[in-house]
């Protein structure tokens, strides 16, 4: 049954991903690119990872894709003639084969590993996935977790003196 | 009840099927009716009658509504998108009604011998003998109302009209500044609460009989997340993005017949939701006197909640004026987002010190 399941969202994964550069209207590109995040959330549900799950949906379905199509919308950016070039499609092709080739390679050498560590499936259910990412996160990663936020912080500074003319 | 599929016993799907069908069918009569009382309600505050031809009262008028509009011509404009003009009222249809997914309508009941408590995503665990719900359930709401606005940018973007475009943007950039209001609002609650889990939050607010409610703990985040909330879904003060004065209907105008009714239909949907939503982290879900004694109770304290919550609605409505939009941004960005977080800082401390 969850072979199955991961199957179909595989299956829907693939697809919209494919449409993300395939359909020719940028609004429909990015509507393709939110159903991809949404697969995304359902393999992190299906890993017993459901703050992942949501954190994905928020951030990026729910708020960086609205910024995205926002600013298509703003600028207004039509169905437009993009021609082709065909040393382009050519250097896609090589580099697609390329990284294919790499990935098989890549695959038949791995094998799957099992869950190693402290945090089994079980655990995050009786515990909670979001209470043990909070206790990592305020423990033992507190101080990537400060200096995080302060590039943030010194990105919204930064952000506002670009865009306020008069200081 | 011997037979289990996937290992789970066949009441467990049953169980799930029935608090699907009762809850969406819950939602669509009360999102049908609550046009009816708001048109009745607004009616009598403004010295008039309100619908009063179809049926006793009126009482009939929702579903000539409804047959009105579904046999009206749909109009598609020429120059429209159509893929997103098309998927626009679904998007916003949906968001609204699966919310009600993670929302505990009331206590545990046992049906058979099987235990099922009143939540759809959730489940009686008889081996550790507790509830598990969505663990992360705030933050779903959280992630579905941010996928609100997609349905009415979109709308707005693919009638290619200027007033729908207008309302579009109008309503996003709106959607955008009060969802960060009400998410921080509701940070202070599972500050309290110590759990994202609505399961628990709402077991928490069952101290004093039923009434330890977080509305008298957190009585300014209660204040803040209902009218960011009443912001986000665009109801009165805060309808700008279909203000009729000046947009005509805003992202809707182009619509007609069904897909219009469906915009209708969310705007009431995500009323019932925000109002249940509130009900639930502030007013104590389905708690009440005697509500953990008679579990039948629990899903009539949870309605009469929703129901005086969306009156309060209609009564802004009928009551306050529409924000200018300057005036809009200035309360959601200076005042609403400080305070807040000045909220979240407060609670912080005192929950440090007792």
């Amino acid at each position: 049954m969850e072979t199955l399941f991961f199957a179909f969202i595989t299956l829907v994964a693939i697809v919209s991903a494919i449409l993300v550069i395939t359909c020719k209207n940028p609004i429909n590109s990015a509507l393709s690119l939110v159903l991809t995040f949404f697969c995304l959330a359902t393999y992190y549900v299906m890993l017993d990872a459901p703050f992942m799950a949501a954190v994905q949906v928020m951030v990026y379905a729910g708020a960086i894709m609205v910024l995205i199509v926002f600013t298509i919308m703003l600028l207004n950016i039509r169905v437009d003639a993009t021609k082709a070039h065909s040393h382009k499609v050519v250097l896609g092709c090589i580099i697609g084969f390329f990284t294919l080739i790499n990935i098989v390679i890549l695959l038949m050498k791995s094998r799957v590993a099992l869950p190693t560590g402290p945090y089994s499936g079980n655990m995050i259910k009786q515990i909670g996935h979001t209470e043990l990412i909070g206790r990592e996160m305020f423990t033992n990663f507190l101080l990537p977790f400060e200096i995080t936020s302060i590039l943030l912080l010194v990105a919204i500074v930064g952000a506002v003196i670009l865009a306020k003319k008069k200081l | 009840m011997g037979i289990e599929i996937l290992g789970l016993p066949m009441m467990y799907y049953i169980a799930m099927v029935a608090k699907v069908l009762v809850a969406f069918v819950f939602v669509l009569l009360t999102v049908a009716y609550a046009t009816y009382a708001e048109r009745k309600i607004i009616g009598h505050m403004q010295v008039r009658l309100g619908p009063m031809r179809t049926g006793w009262h009126g009482l009939l008028q929702p579903i000539a509504d409804g047959v009105k509009l579904f046999f009206k011509e749909e109009i598609i404009p020429s120059q429209a998108s159509k893929f997103a003009f098309l998927i626009a009222p679904l998007i916003a249809l949906i968001p609204a009604f699966i919310t009600f997914a993670v929302i505990p309508f009331g206590g545990i009941i046992e049906v058979a011998g099987y235990k099922i408590p009143l939540q759809i995503a959730a489940y009686f665990d008889t081996a550790s003998g507790r509830v598990y719900d969505l663990n992360v359930g705030v933050l779903y709401i959280l992630a579905m109302s941010s996928l609100g606005v997609y349905g009415i940018v979109l709308a707005g973007w693919a009638s290619n009209s200027k007033y729908s475009l207008m309302g579009g943007l109008r309503a996003s950039a709106q959607m955008i500044s009060y969802e960060l209001s009400a998410g921080l609002a509701i940070v202070s609650v599972f500050m309290l609460s110590q759990t994202l889990s609505l399961n628990e939050i709402v077991t928490q607010q069952s101290a004093f009989n039923g009434l330890g409610w977080y509305v008298f703990k957190q009585p300014l985040a209660a204040f803040m997340f209902f009218i960011c909330s009443l912001a986000e879904i665009n109801r009165t003060p805060f309808d700008l993005p279909e203000a009729e004065t000046e947009l005509v209907s805003g992202f809707c105008t182009e619509y007609s017949s069904m897909k219009y009714a469906m915009f209708f239909m969310a705007e009431y949907a995500n009323m019932v939701t925000v109002c249940a939503l509130t009900a639930t982290l502030f007013l104590g879900g389905w708690n009440g006197p005697l509500a953990t004694a008679i579990p039948l109770l629990g899903p009539v304290y949870f309605v009469a909640k929703v129901y005086f919550l969306m009156f309060v609605c209609m009564w802004i409505r009928a009551t306050l004026p529409r924000y200018r939009y300057d005036q809009l941004m200035h309360l959601g960005w200076k005042v609403l987002l400080p305070l807040s977080l000045l909220n979240i800082v407060v609670t912080g401390i005192i929950g440090y010190f007792i």
